[in-house]
């Protein structure tokens, strides 16, 4: 049975990741799930469909906002923009990510002899 | 406010994101076909790359609420609609739960009422009752179950102690009230200073008895009960201040207590003060019942403790007039026992009230059995929707909580339908209740009876729900969508949990089967038991009391009597009539008193053991059917004559001189300025205190003795031999041959013996219906259980009876292979019941009389009928098995 978040993520990331890209630029559902797709380089299996329940939370905390636009393609969308709150909120999730990854290295890294 | 907002816009929330999902899919396939994927594949593509559509948009949805609420509110609802679209095992499961939680919440409303709630007293808790022992004074231990105290004690204690807020004794009694109305007897308590401050509860209106009025010689004063304000005075505040006659004597009324409130155990009409002249008292006289309040943080011991400490004092202080030795007392061993108040009230009955309490516990079980096979049938039968939604992404845990919310709610509604019956229930239990239920007028649902029905209705829902839930809701659901269809006979694992379900109801019904067997056998046994009167259906008893004030000379007393006696005996239809200073099982203050017997030797600290002691008059035995055993009776002209002349009991004769002949002429007395006094009779013995209990050892004096203290029994209970007693038009004549000889005599207690005899068995008789309804439920129960799952057994196995059938099987070969399956079940359960019962029996001994706890009679019996109905809840489906038709069940589906 499939899980809401691929077990390759830890809880949180997705959200991370989407706050990044939006950080850039507003974009939509499907934009977001390519995007992060071809930034990671194909390296995280994302469902497509899990980016959803990840951006219906970020829309509740108020770190997104949304309006109903149309797309490069002509089609109609919900595009997603980051708000201060999320600003903010990305840059405590990545510091503190970066201090759990350079824990995590230093734990894993060879021991000094 | 934002989650209200969000309430609101929650439906447009979730049409955005339906539509957003789609245009994200629509996208994704435009994409794919733009690359040369065809269509039909690109569409199944991007479904596949997308993951479980349902499951992402549910998981969407479900950041906008609050999940565990919502997800159970979907979940009843669901379960409410299972249960409207199946209304005959909705109907059938309701009604079992619905009378199983009545039976529970009525009698754990009376296990609340009189076992769990505190008393109506403020701070109840830390009332006492100051009870105390005297192992060393032989015949007062095993009978009133006490020493009480005498008034010289409770001044010791009073005065001395350290442990006690307060304290005080009182007694009951019976008190004629003339001028009001007709001449009354009433109800009576007196009290001396302490009660009320010890109680605590305050007056209705007016006040307490003060200390003045507490003084031998202050003027005469009464308080009177709320019901007795109500009856004679209409509430009129202003009977405060008049006077009323009460035994020839006026007494100004100073106050009224509150509606409910009784001395300890005891109701009452009036209550006087007790006025003991200080001056006067001995160290006998222990008839009051003493009460008191512990200091906060006092406890039981150390107040045990303290009037330990007290009594030497009480020895030294006090003597029982010149010449006797004070510290007499020391052979009794007098050693306290104080316990609380609730336990002094309580007495003896919880045992009883446990033990039907655990037995409609028990009935709760079988209930919730049958309930869980219901619900395994229907599970089972849904076993299919389950494994589809399982398959369709439901995380198990979620199909067993829709399981179990449905079994719950089962369970709740059984609740709410089962306080509409416990309410009648109730009504029903304080109808059959023994009269003599200590608290019996405080029986109530309460709040915490209320809770006690909800949280059963819960617990037995996830009782009854989780066998279920667990078996075809679990993590192995998915395997059985395959396996569904087509099964030729059903597996021996799925009938498992029914067959142990019918085990264990056939165990416990038999548990309480023979339960209720045991009190039968008890009820059979008493009735044989000579209780020392004959047919007290015929015989009409009532107290008439003869205040000092209304006639004093002891002489003039009997007289009276006698000529009460004359105009009863005259009365058309009266065999005879005679008075005794109470009858056996009345249950009134009892006489006791060291008697010497002449021929024995007392010496040195030797004492002869305490005797209860009563006052017949002559042709007493005659008219209550008592056998004289020896000797002959008492006759009027000795009476009046005073002559030195006893009667005693059987068993004392026996104890003392072997044989009932042998003490006719002996001598007794009961202290030394009595003159010894000639056996001149032996009575039978008599169950004085009850049926259950040994009959004491009796003296039976003459109404009129050489006694300086109590040289005539004012207070008798007149007894009369006739067919007509208990009808109305007799008692009008008996209250005017009554009056005819003295018009301020009233008449209390008037009843037949048979009364004071049912009373008495009253406890039995009352477990005895409970225990008998609580087993003819689970017999019923237990037949329902068998029979529901030898049928589902039955019809589950239809084809295979069928291709037996066909293949030559005859008729009678099916049968026996069904009866013998369901026999099987059914040996088991009695097996196992056998076993739980030799245990479980052995906490009901106390409750039984004249039969074993492990009676071999009853447990062959239940045993055996257990076995017959079994059989026959199995005749029905195993006959149903043999008119298979072997064609129809083989085209079946």
């Amino acid at each position: 049975m499939p899980k809401p978040i691929p077990r390759d993520l830890f809880p949180g990331a997705l959200e991370m990741m989407i706050l990044r890209m939006l950080k850039r630029q507003p974009l939509h559902g499907y934009a977001l799930v390519q995007l992060i797709k071809r930034t990671s380089q194909d390296l995280l299996q994302i469902e497509e469909g899990s980016l959803y329940p990840a951006l219906q939370r970020l829309l509740k905390e108020e770190f997104v906002k949304a309006e109903w636009g149309v797309s490069s393609t002509n089609r109609r969308v919900r595009i997603y923009k980051l708000t201060a709150a999320g600003a903010k909120h990305l840059e405590r999730e990545v510091s503190s990510f970066e201090r759990m990854l350079e824990g995590i290295i230093r734990v894993l890294a060879p021991e000094e002899s | 406010m934002t989650w209200l907002k969000q309430l609101f816009l929650r439906r447009q929330q979730y049409r955005e994101l339906s539509e957003e999902i789609q245009a994200h899919l629509d996208e994704k396939v435009e994409e794919l076909v733009a690359e040369g994927m065809p269509r039909k594949e690109a569409m199944q593509a991007a479904r596949r790359e997308f993951g479980n559509l349902g499951l992402i948009e549910e998981n969407s949805r479900e950041v906008w609420r609050w999940p565990p609420v919502e997800d159970f509110l979907s979940d009843i609802r669901y379960g409410m609609r299972a249960l409207r679209h199946n209304p005959v095992f909705a109907t059938v499961a309701l009604l079992t739960i619905a009378i199983g939680i009545a039976a529970n919440t009525a009698v754990f409303t009376v296990v609340n009422s009189v076992l769990l709630k505190p008393l109506n007293y403020p701070k109840a808790e830390e009332l006492v009752a100051l009870h105390q022992v005297a192992p060393g004074a032989e015949g007062l231990a095993d009978f009133e179950g006490g020493l009480l105290l005498s008034p010289s004690m409770y001044f010791t204690y009073s005065e001395h102690n350290h442990t006690f807020q307060s304290l005080g004794v009182w007694i009951t009694g019976t008190a004629n009230v003339t001028g009001l109305a007709e001449p009354e007897q009433v109800r009576t308590v007196a009290v001396s200073d302490g009660v009320f401050e010890t109680l605590a509860v305050p007056p209705a209106a007016g006040r307490w008895f003060s200390h003045a009025d507490q003084t031998p010689n202050g003027p005469p004063r009464v308080m009177l009960s709320y019901g007795y304000w109500q009856r004679r005075f209409g509430g009129d505040p202003s009977a405060i201040g008049r006077n009323i006659i009460v035994d020839s004597q006026s007494r100004e009324i100073v106050g009224v207590m509150p509606r409910g409130f009784r001395f300890v155990d005891a109701d009452f009409d009036l209550a006087a003060p007790l006025a003991f002249d200080r001056g006067k008292l001995i160290l006998a006289g222990f008839g009051f019942h003493g009460v008191a309040r512990l200091k906060p943080g006092s406890t039981i011991a150390e107040a045990n403790a303290d009037l330990t400490r007290m009594l030497p004092i009480w020895m030294d202080s006090w003597s029982n007039g010149p010449g006797t030795n004070p510290h007499y007392y020391q052979a009794w061993r007098i050693t306290p026992t104080i316990r609380l108040l609730k336990k002094e009230v309580i007495g003896n009955v919880s045992e009883a009230l446990w033990v039907v309490m655990a037995t409609i516990g028990l009935v709760m079980l079988i209930a919730c059995a049958n309930v869980t096979n219901l619900l395994l049938v229907r599970v089972e039968a849904r076993q299919q929707e389950l494994a589809v939604r399982a398959a369709l992404g439901a995380p198990w845990a979620r199909i067993v909580r829709g399981v179990l919310v449905e079994s719950i709610l089962l369970g709740l509604m059984g609740g709410v339908v089962g306080i509409g019956l416990a309410y009648a229930g109730v009504r029903f239990l304080v109808a059959i209740g023994p009269s003599n239920l200590p608290r019996l007028n405080e029986i109530s649902i309460d709040a915490r009876t209320l809770a006690f029905t909800l949280l059963l209705s819960v617990f037995s829902g996830l009782l009854f729900g989780l066998i279920p839930a667990l078996r075809y809701a679990g993590p192995r659901a998915t395997s059985t969508l395959r396996n569904v269809g087509r099964t030729v006979s059903a597996s021996r694992e799925r009938h498992q949990a029914r067959n142990l379900l019918v085990v264990f109801q056939v165990a416990i019904a038999l548990v309480l089967l023979v339960s209720a067997g045991l009190m039968i056998r008890t009820f059979a046994a008493l009735r044989t038991v000579d209780p020392g009167f004959t047919d007290p259906q015929r015989l009409q008893v009532m107290r008439i009391s003869i205040p000092d004030a209304l006639i004093a000379q002891p002489e003039m007393v009997t007289r009276t009597q006698n000529a009460i006696l004359d105009k009863l005996a005259a009365i058309p239809g009266v065999k005879s009539a005679g008075f005794a200073s109470e009858m056996p099982m009345e249950d009134f203050d009892s006489d006791w008193d060291e008697i010497f017997a002449e021929d024995k030797v007392y010496s040195g600290k030797a004492i002869p053991p305490l005797r209860l002691y009563k006052t017949i008059s002559p042709g007493f035995l005659q008219t209550a059917g008592t056998r004289l055993v020896a000797g002959r009776e008492i006759t009027w002209n000795e009476v009046y004559a005073i002559q030195p002349l006893v009667m005693v009991s059987e068993n004392f004769a026996r104890e003392m001189w072997g044989t009932p002949s042998a003490a006719v002429g002996k001598h007794l007395r009961e202290f030394n300025s009595m003159p010894w006094h000639e056996v001149v009779g032996v009575i039978q013995d008599v169950r004085e205190v009850g049926l259950q209990d040994k009959a004491p050892e009796i003296i039976y004096w003459p109404p009129l003795v050489h006694n300086r203290f109590d040289p005539v029994a004012r207070t008798s209970t007149f007894v009369i031999r006739t067919d007509c007693a208990g009808t109305e038009s007799f008692l009008n004549e008996v209250h005017s041959a009554v009056w005819s000889v003295n018009a301020n005599l009233p008449l209390a207690s008037v009843r037949t013996m048979q009364d004071v005899y049912d009373k008495s068995v009253a406890r039995t008789s009352f477990t005895l219906v409970m225990l008998g309804i609580a087993g003819a439920m689970a017999l019923t129960l237990g037949i329902i259980g068998i029979y529901g799952v030898m049928s589902y057994a039955v019809s589950q196995r239809k084809r295979e009876f069928g291709i037996r059938l066909a293949l030559g099987a005859q008729g009678g070969d099916v049968l026996e292979m069904v009866l013998r399956q369901g026999t099987k079940l059914a040996l088991f359960g009695v097996v196992i019941g056998i076993a739980a019962a030799f245990g479980l029996t052995r906490l009901m001994t106390n409750l039984l009389y004249g039969v074993k706890p492990y009676d071999p009679l009853t447990f062959v019996a239940v045993a055996a009928l257990l076995m017959l109905v079994a059989l026959l809840a199995c005749y029905v489906p195993a006959r149903r098995a043999t008119l298979v038709d072997p064609m129809v069940a083989l085209r079946y589906e």
